[in-house]
């Protein structure tokens, strides 16, 4: 193992992530706040409750999930494009370094920085709704499970694009949809029947319900199948991730 | 593992590259570069030098072949072979907003080495930049940028130095600074491998010439035999009249007339035992052409490569 190699990396991206510092956590932390006024405050005053949780702290779990999974993905993603695009790379491909090592430098950075925003987001929330946790323990372990699961997903992404175009359409196209009828905002209880069928197609739904779960102890599919299906997809990532590197994969032909 | 001294520090043997698009780049390469060597590999643009070091370096993967660095596999070994090499690349590829001492640091690190500030000051001392440490790397000119990427790498002590065209772009002064530097690594034991289009820079640095041609390489030699190998001399003779044409009875001698029938060129090959000099000069007195004065000139490397590369093309055709 170079730990000198992979600490380097990790640096490396860590201090890209508190240069810009301002950007990373301004703009989440705004925009949270703008959906706790508009979906919390003023919409949510009417909805009324949802098993029990007022529509303020219900929706805070998946307003973290919604950020984690953007961050995640788009931190990665960039963070490997980057020295792809600038020709950088050169040096990490003639580096005594070995893919692991290179993975566990840029999607550890990328983790970090989104479990970093997490807190803080769910931090944030605490200003506008009272909330407590009912198993801080899994709710950690789910914000760091998602948070390595979708950089590595990023990951894959930046190493897969050849534009900044494409950089940006999997987040835009893929990741936001998703979360958004992933049930951040309303309990998948409340489709009709045959979209209740459809939407557990979706990877997010049980994300964002065993997260919730984490929080306020109540899901809307059973929290084993939840990790089940998050640590599923993770396998899955690596799986790919792995066999990119095996095949080396146009970055060195 | 105890390496052989005299074993050669880097030994390909029949690599071949075709790129994805299908373009066949190296064909059949072997190539050894003894240890502490200053190793000049020439050749002309896209004849395929850049992807050779890229494949040693392992940022290009061969096609077919096989490449130990100091007798590791760059394949099977290569945390080992890639320690041993630092490459300076030919295109400016430098981070942007990081520090000069940020970026030196952070080589060293990936590179599986301990922090050492001591070294990588004498580094930055050494390439006139420690001035510069704390200035961001997209601040620096193109000739700085360029020592910093000679910095990054050096910062993890490598056996091998990789330079590909290191004084493209780059002013008289900090070419003097950095041959300076080469031959100082040289002494210290570090093998070098050079590209350039400046042959008389290789002509001055080098130990031995690697030509390379769309893809082939087709002279590995010291550079001192290849010179007398392949040298030619000319005489040049300056005539007191000058004349329209060379009489008739010359023409076994391939004389040159030049300068408007003012000069007459002579060449000779440098390996032969008889120059012909005498027997030339006398039968030109025989044919009543007289000169003013004689001059000797001897090819350059600049000269034996062009031919070299024009001898290649005229096989391929
Ligand atoms: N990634 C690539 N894909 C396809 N062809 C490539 C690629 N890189 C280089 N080539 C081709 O391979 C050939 C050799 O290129 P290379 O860069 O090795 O030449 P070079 O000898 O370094 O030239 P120069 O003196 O211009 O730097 C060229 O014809 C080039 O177009
Ligand atoms: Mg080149």
């Amino acid at each position: 193992m170079n730990l000198y190699g992979i600490r380097a990396i990790y640096r490396f991206e860590m201090a890209r992530t508190f240069r810009t510092l301002s950007q990373s956590i301004i703009a989440p932390v705004l925009t949270t706040s703008l959906y706790f006024i508009v979906f919390g405050k003023a919409i949510g005053s009417r909805m009324g409750q949802i098993d029990n949780i007022s529509y303020g702290a219900f929706i805070i779990p998946g307003l973290i999930m919604l950020n984690l999974l953007n961050e995640s993905i788009s931190n990665a993603s960039f963070g490997i494009y980057m020295p792809k695009w600038a020709g950088t790379i050169y040096e990490l491909l003639s580096a005594p370094v070995s893919w692991i090592e290179v993975l566990i430098g840029y999607v550890g950075a990328a983790a970090t920085k989104s479990v970093m925003l997490g807190l803080l987001i769910m931090g944030t929330a605490r200003i506008f709704v009272p909330y407590e946790i009912v198993h801080p323990g899994w709710m950690i372990a789910f914000l760091l499970l998602t948070a390595v699961t979708f950089s590595l997903f990023g990951f894959i992404i930046g190493l897969w694009a050849d534009s900044f175009q494409k950089l940006q359409v999997v987040p835009m196209l893929i990741a936001t949809p998703l979360t958004f009828l992933g049930g951040a905002f309303y309990s998948i209880h409340m489709l009709p029947p045959l979209w209740q069928e459809i939407t557990l197609f979706n990877p997010v739904v049980y994300l964002i319900s065993g997260f919730r779960w984490s929080f306020y102890g109540m899901a809307e599919v059973d929290v084993a199948l939840s990790l089940g299906m998050t640590s599923g997809f993770l396998v899955l990532c690596l799986t790919f991730v792995w066999w990119v590197f095996k095949t080396g994969y146009k970055i060195r032909n | 593992m105890v390496v052989d001294q005299n074993s050669p520090i880097i030994f390909a043997h029949g690599v071949n590259k075709t790129y994805a698009g299908g373009f066949l780049a190296l064909k059949n390469i072997h190539l050894e570069i003894a240890r502490g060597e200053i190793f000049a590999l020439l050749g002309p643009n896209g004849a395929g030098k850049t992807t050779l070091i890229s494949i040693i370096c392992g940022i290009v993967n061969a096609s077919s072949g096989t490449i130990t660095v100091d007798g590791q596999d760059i394949v099977k070994d290569f945390r080992a072979a890639r320690a041993a090499i630092g490459l300076v690349p030919q295109e400016l590829h430098t981070d942007a907003f990081e520090t000069v001492w940020a970026t030196v640091n952070f080589s060293r690190g990936l590179f599986g080495k301990a922090p050492n500030a001591p070294y990588l000051e004498k580094v930055l001392r050494d390439l006139t930049l420690w001035d510069k440490r704390d200035a961001k790397v997209m601040t620096l000119s193109g000739g700085m940028k360029r020592r910093v990427l000679i910095a990054k790498a050096l910062a993890h002590e490598p056996l091998i130095l990789f330079l590909d065209e290191p004084s493209a772009g780059v002013d008289v002064e900090l070419r003097h600074d950095m041959w300076r530097m080469v031959r100082e690594l040289r002494a210290q034991g570090t093998t070098i491998i050079l590209t350039t289009h400046y042959i008389e820079e290789a002509e001055d640095m080098a130990d031995r010439i690697g030509v390379i041609n769309k893809g082939e390489l087709i002279v590995v030699e010291d550079k001192e035999v290849l010179m007398r190998k392949l040298g030619k001399k000319q005489l040049t003779l300056t005539l007191r009249h000058p004349i329209n044409s060379l009489p008739a009875g010359l023409e076994s001698w391939s004389l040159i007339l030049a300068e408007g029938g003012h000069t007459v060129d002579y060449r000779y090959n440098t390996q032969e035992d008889e120059t012909g000099i005498p027997e030339l000069l006398r039968t030109l007195g025989e044919h009543g052409i007289d000169f003013k004065d004689l001059r000797s000139s001897e090819s350059s490397l600049e000269d034996i490569f062009v031919s070299l590369i024009q001898q290649s093309r005229g096989e391929a055709a």
